[in-house]
């Protein structure tokens, strides 16, 4: 429409000019890289047309390690803009930029793939599943978000970013307030992620309910699976709303339509209204599966059973109806009346009952437990009191009344990184530590580890904390400067410090791992923890490809532990109990998919509507391709998995001869 | 053991009523005087009827050895559409004059 | 085939474990659909009444052609459950005829739908006339890109079954086809009812 060509390409900000040149030689390095090692064919083959649960899981972690970076970036340079008063670092156009994107991708290109990755490596283990029950759907899933978060995150070169903030609400992000393409990014670059999310949502209720190990009934599915079901039953209610929401933005913003305008009797409000209907339970889908990780490693390190299951699981159950209905609350100074805000207040207040209860279930589980400080545990210890000041100052925005006061103030924005930061990063470190050896077979250092879990800790609380007293004094969230008269500069500049020191414990984390990779001690020992419980320790290390080399029955809560205890036929199975093993073949659809629907919605962003439509139809294309594929799968041969199983059963019966 | 039948009557049974339903509808919305919220009342009985009959007559949910978890996901999903729906409605035009 | 099949007391479809899986699978895809669905039904209820300076609902809706709109599509939706029935006969040549009855119903309800919103822009209702106009032709024409999609879908079992005969993977995919379609079916009786029958009154 009207896009100026020749003004396309960001330029004139020094900062966005040294990313391009970072971007370009980077893509160079990796070219060279890959071309000079011959490692393209090995990457194609071992990875991207990679249907292995396990390798998928990891290519998700990758990407939702690269994008915490990339938004811990964004909030660094929000610190070290507020952090004086009157400060030049960032104009305004550029803060908006920079906490939008900061806000999209943490949510929906951080926190979803990491937990979408443990997810996709832990749950089929610890069911006892070969695989999830579509595996070519999962690379699929993976692929559409991983185009989702590429389209997203070449908007500040190409374009310009989104500015509306996460939350995109209408009329600011209308054609006539917005008239850039920056906030075509957000309705398509989300969308393409969101068709991944939902297959992945459909996916995992199949995978739980058909694929589990025989003997696990559902009152015997370890903490994590139960919530991972739960949280893909919120998926496939919630995403579909997202989809229509997008949908209609972007007919709004490209095709001229007017459901939010606030011309020809579009309702600005019912995008408000659409987005909280998707991102209340959004927020869910990400915390749950943190309470599951949560959940197997208290139990884990305390060497207890977690205590009360049974309310557990009901207690994930009621929040994910819950859930559902508790989305006004984000928007109670719309003013639509004491009724509705009555109601809302309630249900709102009532989540804090299911919450509470999993709280004191964690804590009993550590009474009188023999609790073991490593890594994994530490995060959980920390998680607890930290997550509760998020939950507790979440129930006081959450009455209507008080509202009023808190809403926009960084009061707010205080509450929600206090609930998101050790309700699903500290998850993710916790399980990264917790799951590593079974993955690569080696542990991550406890000792670098501590540097990561001290800096980050501090950081946050000094980071975050200021933000409660900040919203109190008065400071809107989402300002890009303040007065020297306004009295915040001192609470500012303390956040500002405590971001840098989080930054530090992430180098940490990352060193961590390099430091790990080069010189930790490796092990084949299919339990390194010693305590473990669920069925994802009870086969070799690193996991084989076919992951275990004979379907374990299971008796108990904690099917390994058991098994362990009581012995078990799969602990002392002999090579004449291996049969060949059925798995499916490599795909590069899923690829062709991700790549034709990131050109299509590049195209959409840019308003090229016929190349638009084009590669739409090449996408169809690929759809009608899989109709007719009927590859089968291949078989593992019997000598492959007694090969395999050698490694780790020190039995005489599987002694080379 | 093939338990269907031949002829599918239950099939033309299941036409029968969806057309009768459908001619139903009609018929109350526009040959009757009764006031608008009672019509759509009837009309919604009706469109719930006609969709519970696709369900069960010829979408095959209640069939199979996932019968169960087809069901309970089904009126799941259907309670959340209803909270979706009447929600929305609720909370865009309670105090709002345009109604 | 006809004796093969009798040996099994489950129909075809659910006789290898990922036709069950898939079956399932979409299943949950139909309650994703039901949201989205729902969340249209949302928009539509609560934009209806803003027609700002364009037409009605009751201005612009031809319930002649609603009417014959509803029959194509319950008549496929009956004729595809024939299809079901044909596939558990073990009768491919009577699939196959009923399959094509079904899609040519499917094509004639899509023919018209596209007629109708012709009709709309010709009376002045475009997308971009008004929050009424925008959230009736979205909702309309979601319902027909599905229909789009399930006749070129259709078309891809068609030649499979031909290609292939009932298997326990072709009949699980026109099992699923058939869900899709039915549910399709349900989509519209709602659209009838409270979009164009309620918009009359």
């Amino acid at each position: 429409m009207d896009i100026k060509w020749d003004k396309i390409l960001v330029t004139g900000d020094p900062l966005i000019l040294a990313s391009q040149i970072a971007i370009v030689l980077t893509m160079i390095g990796i070219v060279v890289g890959l071309t000079y090692f011959k490692k393209w064919g090995y990457l194609w083959r071992e990875w991207l047309t990679s249907v292995d649960h396990k390798r998928i899981g990891i290519m998700y972690m990758i990407m939702g390690v690269l994008m915490f970076f990339r938004g811990g970036v964004d909030g660094l340079m929000m610190k070290a803009q507020t952090a004086v008063p009157e400060n030049t670092f960032l104009d305004a156009q550029h803060y908006n930029e920079v906490f939008t994107t900061h806000g999209v991708i943490m949510i929906l290109f951080m926190a979803m793939p990491m937990l979408i990755g443990i997810m996709n490596i832990v749950v089929p283990l610890q069911i006892g599943a070969r695989d999830v029950a579509f595996p070519q759907m999962n690379l699929l899933s993976f692929w559409l978000t991983f185009a989702g978060a590429l389209l997203f995150n070449i908007s500040f070169v190409v374009g310009g970013s989104p500015d509306a903030g996460w939350t995109s609400y209408f009329p600011l992000a209308g054609k006539e307030f917005t008239p850039g393409i920056g906030n075509n990014y957000y309705m398509v670059a989300i969308q393409i992620a969101g068709f991944g999310t939902l297959m992945t949502g459909i996916n995992f209720i199949v995978t739980i309910l058909k694929l589990r190990a025989p003997g696990m009934t559902l009152m015997k599915m370890p903490m994590f699976t139960w919530t991972t079901l739960i949280t893909s039953l919120i998926i496939v209610i919630a995403f579909p709303i997202f989809t229509i929401a997008l949908l209609l933005g972007a007919l709004d913003r490209i095709y001229g339509a007017h459901f939010f305008t606030v011309s020809a009797g579009g309702l600005d409000m019912l995008w408000a209204n659409l987005f909280w209907l998707w991102a209340h339970p959004e927020v869910y889908i990400v915390i749950l599966p943190a309470f599951g990780i949560y959940s197997e490693i208290v139990a884990t390190f305390t060497k207890k059973r977690l205590y009360g299951y049974t309310s557990m699981v009901l207690a994930i159950v009621i929040i994910s109806v819950l859930s559902m209905l508790v989305w006004v609350h984000h928007f109670y100074t719309m003013g639509v009346g004491p009724a509705v805000n009555s109601v809302f207040s309630i249900t709102t207040a009532a989540i804090a009952i299911p919450t509470g209860v999993k709280i004191f279930n964690w804590l009993f589980t550590m009474r009188k437990g023999r609790i073991e400080f490593t890594q994994p545990m530490m995060w959980t210890l920390a998680f607890i009191p930290t997550f509760t000041i998020g939950g507790v100052t979440g129930v006081m925005l959450g009455m209507a009344a008080t509202d009023f006061q808190y809403h926009n103030t960084l009061f707010l924005v205080g509450h929600f990184h206090y609930a998101l930061i050790p309700g699903v990063v500290y998850a993710v470190f916790a399980a990264i530590y917790y799951w590593w050896p079974k993955v690569f077979g080696f542990k991550l250092s406890e000792r670098i580890g501590k540097w990561h879990f001290w800096l980050f800790n501090i950081g946050f609380n000094l980071t975050f904390f200021p933000f409660y007293l900040l919203g109190l004094m008065g400071a809107a969230r989402r300002m890009y400067t303040y007065s020297a008269e306004s009295g915040f500069f001192p609470l500012y500049f303390i956040s500002a410090v405590g971001a840098f020191i989080m930054a530090a414990g992430f180098v940490a984390f990352a060193y961590n791992i390099y430091w790990s990779t080069r010189y930790a001690k490796r092990t084949t020992a299919n339990d390194p923890w010693g305590n473990t419980r669920t069925l994802e320790w009870a086969t070799a290390t690193p996991v084989p490809h076919y992951n275990f080399a004979v379907i374990p029955e299971v008796r108990d809560v904690d099917a390994y532990w058991d098994m362990k205890k009581n012995g078990d036929k799969y602990l002392t199975l002999e090579p004449k109990d291996i049969k060949p093993i059925h798995l499916p073949n490599n795909s590069g659809q899923p690829f062709y998919m991700g790549m034709m629907a990131f050109l299509a919605g590049l195209f959409l962003v840019f308003e090229l509507k016929v190349l638009f439509y084009i590669f739409a139809a090449l996408f169809f294309a690929g759809m009608i391709y899989r109709s007719f594929d009927y590859d089968e799968g291949y078989y593992v041969p019997v000598e492959e998995i007694i090969e395999k199983e050698r490694t780790w059963r020190d039995d005489s019966k599987w002694k080379a001869n | 053991m093939n338990t269907e039948k031949s002829f599918p009557y239950s099939h033309i049974v299941g036409y029968l009523i969806s057309l009768a339903l459908t001619l139903a509808t009609l018929l109350v919305a526009f040959k009757t005087a009764l006031p608008k919220g009672t019509i759509m009342l009837i009309l919604a009985a009706f469109a719930v009827a006609q969709a519970g009959l696709q369900l069960v007559m010829f979408m095959h949910m209640t069939e199979g050895e996932d019968r169960d978890s087809k069901v309970v996901h089904t009126i799941y999903a259907i309670f959340m559409a209803a909270v979706i729906v009447f929600g929305s409605i609720w909370v865009l035009t309670a105090g709002h004059p345009i109604y | 085939m006809e004796s093969k099949l009798v040996k099994y007391p489950v129909p075809t479809e659910y006789q290898s474990e990922q036709g069950k899986l898939n079956i399932l699978g979409f299943w949950i895809f139909i309650a994703a659909e039901i949201a989205l669905f729902a969340t249209l039904f949302a928009v539509y209820g609560v934009l209806h009444p803003r027609t700002a300076n364009g037409p009605s609902g009751a201005e612009i809706f031809v319930i002649k052609d609603v009417v014959i709109q509803t029959l194509l599509l319950l008549t496929s939706s009956f004729t595809a459950g024939l299809v079901i029935h044909q596939m558990r006969q073990g009768s491919v040549k009577g699939l196959v005829t009923w399959f094509v009855i079904t899609l040519l119903l499917g094509g004639g309800f899509l023919f018209m739908e596209i007629r109708e919103f012709i009709h709309y822009v010709e009376v002045g209702a475009a997308l971009q006339v008004s929050a009424f106009t925008s959230s009736l032709l979205t909702t309309l024409g979601t319902h027909g890109a599905h229909v789009t999609l399930g006749l070129i879908w259709g078309i891809c079992l068609i030649i499979q079954m031909l290609q292939r005969g009932i298997t326990p993977k072709t009949a699980s995919k026109v099992h699923i086809w058939g869900i899709y379609w039915h549910f399709l079916d349900v989509v519209w009786i709602f659209i009838f009812t409270f979009i164009y029958v309620g918009g009359l009154i």
